[in-house]
């Protein structure tokens, strides 16, 4: 199929960037959609053009390197899904796609697609963790946790820290992703003993590195590509209230 | 470079560790703040050791390529972690965990390292437990366990489809903890270029920043490589595309022997190749393997839907001829057992690259409920990608390349033949011989960095207390960082037609057809022509647009694939070596009557060690017999 790109190029987060038009000629409905843009940066290395620089590592969908707002859309227009499991099938033969890096504050762009999301690990270097140095842990039978807390501090651990809540919030808000480490700890027996100090090492430190407030829109929630549920972000207030 | 010394401990095997332990010499905690380590790569191996060096009081400075140490590749590893706790009573222990690792590897790997290996396996589930790891469990709140391939018991520890990124996230929580408390500094999105020797001791590496194309000099008393394995030669495999093996080759081009290049495994469960673009192929984790029946048509060429197949007409080849362990062969066995169907004739799909894994049957006994609690998330990425509901219908799969069990030659203390450099993971070569079963790459790799690196490499580390903090400045540091830059140049000025990912495609294909599932003289002979031959039309006809001294990804490429040629060169020489099956590797000439791997215990029970001898001439090959004291070397059998 054919399709026509704007893609958002820019050298460096200190000049301005602008969209590029491509077209694409021979896209294939079995492609996934970085692949499509392997082939259209394999041709411009051919005509002596700079290629498009994005962020991609596993390819499966796991390890949160990717992401791009593609038609309005952080990881494109199908739900549950990271940009590099996104299917060319799910587009249309002659459509305009627009793909654009994350815009929020926190995350300056680099280049082109890639932005700087080491406000995320700064998030998490406050207090993110349990602290248990190796060789002092108990027994892990010791540690009884009922089986749907456990399924529930599960659910919140699978964020992949792709960035895509802030992206999608009109607030470049990231508690979605904050509120989900937290609660994967506060809901473990093993995290209780320093909920207290965690929430607010990780809450203040959410608010210096620049995210902004939540208003309860629920564009995360809606844009997740692992479907982290808003809940978290109750539980994460809930506890920051408790800690003081 | 003399004799491979292994330093295994003298004693009885069960004993080795403990006795390794108590003797060992110790840095004091004053000490240990003056002596800098340097870790390359934050997978589990990589993170862990980071963790637990600082933890110690090291100063550790670690690097990854990423843009955070959590994407690691240890991140997609799906079905489970493996230990030796025995929770089902099932007559599990270390020893029993270590024989099934010894047998899976085809008896080519350490005893010594292996039986360690298992003997650590249940403090990593401790230590993951106690980080918030949420694996799954009982309804009593115990720890849930399942089975994986080539064994008989139930020991794999699991999250989900995605223990690895819940392991690395656990990991990634205690490496920030140490970068919180300064024992570890982070350098993301670095790619280690080069290693220093000064006076033929690792003292640092010379690095290119990814986004500002600096190249840096980093400094250290001891440099560790957790870099993974080197699975992408086949281009088209289960690894992140960009997980590379330069690291590991500069350190063997500068005197760290390369051990069993060959032994490369291919795993059976991965979503066939869909289009001529493809970048990856997606692995479907062994669990499914637990519940789901592979089977191909008994017709060849028979084209119908796998539903309109009656149960009569269907081939369940596993079953058929591994009665015992059925569809929870080993992988190697498993792969090769597929690529023998379709070979003949009863592959699906259009490619007939292709067999079914069928889960109708363990749906229908557990309800779908039950088989979405436990691969709930793989389901939903095979339907992403191809669109296909495995409740509905079969999955379709095919082999793919995946782990790689050769890497740097170690010792029983992980340090490869260069003093002062370790190697730990996926990047050495010890634990898992010619195969690794499921699930104990995490275990291994796990072991590696938490608990089995922390406390050997205070034995090295205690006679270089009175080393002062080494400098950038020396001459060393100054004459690797001009042959990096000059490298760098010269890919940059060849300015051919041709992208690097072309050319990694296409030496993706030589490998996976002449060095890939099974492999002949003639065909590895000839694949060692035809490397050569891509190889001189690469640094001919390369193109890599704009400059070193800036963000440049197709330069991170090219160089990539520069090294991929030298790695395959030596493992088609490795293979061509060893005249054998044993394991992953399959040479067709060496086989029994009804096609297993017929392995030569009087000329081959050793590792390969291979030693750089530069640019222009062949490998030396030194030989580390393998002995084996507590088990008897046997046919490996799961008729």
């Amino acid at each position: 199929m054919k399709l026509t790109l704007k893609i958002w190029r820019q050298k460096n987060a200190q000049v301005k960037g602008n969209f590029e038009t491509y077209r694409m000629d021979n896209v294939s409905p079995e492609m996934a959609f970085l692949e499509m843009l392997d082939s259209l940066n394999k041709r411009l290395v051919e005509e002596d053009k700079d290629p498009v620089a994005f962020d991609h590592d596993c390819r499966e969908g796991i390890c949160g390197s990717c992401g791009m707002y593609i038609n309005g859309h952080p990881h494109g227009p199908v739900p549950a899904i990271t940009t590099c499991h996104l299917s060319m099938r799910f587009f249309k033969d002659g459509e305009t796609v627009w793909i654009e890096p994350w815009r929020a504050k926190p995350f300056p762009v680099i280049k082109d697609l890639i932005v700087d999301r080491s406000a995320f690990d700064k998030i998490q270097i406050a207090g993110g963790y349990i602290s248990v140095n190796t060789g002092s842990a108990p027994e892990a039978n010791n540690i009884l946790v009922p089986k749907n807390v456990s399924d529930e501090a599960f659910n919140s651990a699978i964020c992949i820290g792709c960035g895509a809540c802030v992206a999608a919030c009109k607030n470049a808000s990231a508690m979605l992703f904050v509120s989900a480490r937290i609660s994967q700890f506060a809901l473990l027996p093993q995290g209780r003993i320093e909920a207290k100090a965690r929430v607010r090492a990780m809450v203040d430190k959410m608010d210096e590195v620049g995210f902004g407030s939540c208003s309860n829109t629920g564009a995360c929630e809606a844009e997740c590509p692992k479907q982290i549920k808003l809940t978290n972000i109750a539980r994460m207030n809930r506890e920051f209230y408790k800690a003081f | 470079m003399g004799k491979l010394n292994s330093k295994i401990p003298e004693g009885p095997l069960a004993q080795k560790w403990t006795s390794y332990k108590a003797s060992v010499k110790l840095v004091n905690p004053a000490n240990k703040k003056k002596l800098e380590i340097i870790v390359i790569g934050t997978g589990l191996s990589g993170a862990g050791a980071s963790s637990a060096l600082g933890e110690l009081g090291y100063s550790v400075k670690t690097f990854c390529y990423q843009d955070s140490p959590r994407r690691a590749h240890s991140v997609a590893a799906q079905g489970g972690i493996n230990a030796a706790k025995n929770y089902q009573s099932d007559g599990d222990s270390i020893y029993r965990l270590f024989y099934d690792m010894i047998k899976g590897g085809d008896f080519r790997a350490r005893e010594a390292n292996v039986y360690r290996a298992a003997e650590v396996s249940n403090q990593v589930i401790d230590h993951y437990t106690a980080l918030g790891v949420p694996f799954a469990r009982d309804y009593g709140g115990t720890l849930n366990t399942r089975s994986f391939g080539g064994v008989q018991v139930s020991r794999t520890f699991y999250s989900s489809g995605q223990t690895g990124q819940q392991c690395l996230l656990g990991t990634y929580s205690s490496l920030n903890r140490q970068i919180k408390q300064g024992n570890v500094k982070m350098f993301p999105r670095r790619e280690m270029l080069d290693l220093v020797l000064i006076d033929g001791k690792a003292r640092g590496i010379i690095a290119r920043n990814l986004i500002t194309g600096e190249i840096e000099r980093h400094a250290a008393h001891a440099v560790v490589l957790a870099t993974g394995g080197y699975g992408t030669i086949y281009y088209l495999s289960t690894l992140a595309v960009n997980s590379n093996a330069s690291a590991a080759w500069k350190a063997h081009k500068k005197g760290a022997f390369f051990a069993n290049p060959s032994f490369v495994q291919i795993h059976p469960t991965c979503v066939p190749q869909l289009n001529e673009f493809q970048a990856k192929l997606t692995l479907m984790s062994e669990s499914l393997r637990n519940d789901g029946r592979v089977w191909v048509p008994k017709t060849k060429g028979d084209k119908r839907p796998a539903n309109a197949i009656p149960e009569e007409e269907r081939d369940y080849y596993l079953e058929r001829r591994y009665p015992t362990f059925g569809n929870l062969v080993p992988r190697d066995v498993a792969s090769r057992a597929a690529k023998e169907r379709c070979d003949a004739g009863y592959g699906l799909g259009e490619t007939g690259l292709a067999v079914n894994l069928d889960f109708k049957d363990a749906i229908k006994k557990q309800g779908k409920k039950a088989i979405e609690n436990k691969y709930g998330n793989l389901f939903e990425m095979y339907k992403n990608i191809t669109g296909i509901d495995s409740y509905e219908e079969p999955m379709r799969i095919y082999p793919a390349g995946h782990y790689t069990m050769g890497g740097l030659w170690v010792d029983y203390e992980l340090m490869t033949t260069i003093p002062g450099l370790y190697a730990i993971g996926e990047a050495n070569f010890s634990d898992h011989g010619a195969n690794r079963l499921g699930a104990s790459s995490l275990m291994q790799t796990s072991g590696d960095g938490y608990f089995i690196l922390p406390n050997t490499v205070s034995n090295y580390l205690s006679n270089e207390i009175r080393v002062p903090n080494i400098s950038t400045d020396s001459p060393e540091f100054a004459e690797t960082e001009k042959e990096v830059v000059e490298r760098l140049k010269k890919l940059i000025s060849i300015k051919g037609k041709k992208t690097a990912s072309s050319f990694h495609k296409r030496l993706g294909k030589i490998m996976w057809d002449y060095c890939g599932m099974i492999r002949n003289e003639e065909g590895l002979k000839k694949a060692l022509v035809l490397i050569k031959e891509l190889k001189d039309e690469f640094w001919r006809d390369l193109k890599v647009t704009g400059e070193y001294t800036e963000l440049n990804q197709e330069l991170e490429k090219a160089g990539r694939v520069a090294d991929y040629f030298e790695v395959t060169e030596l493992l088609v020489t490795d293979a061509l070596n060893r005249k054998e099956s044993c394991g992953a590797h399959f040479r067709e000439e060496y086989q029994t009557p009804d096609g297993e791997a017929k392995r030569n215990d009087e000329e081959y029970a050793y590792v390969a060690a291979w030693e750089y001898a530069g640019e222009d001439n062949p490998h030396i090959l030194h030989k580390e017999e393998l002995k084996f004291e507590e088990v008897e070397m046997k046919v490996r059998s799961y008729k």
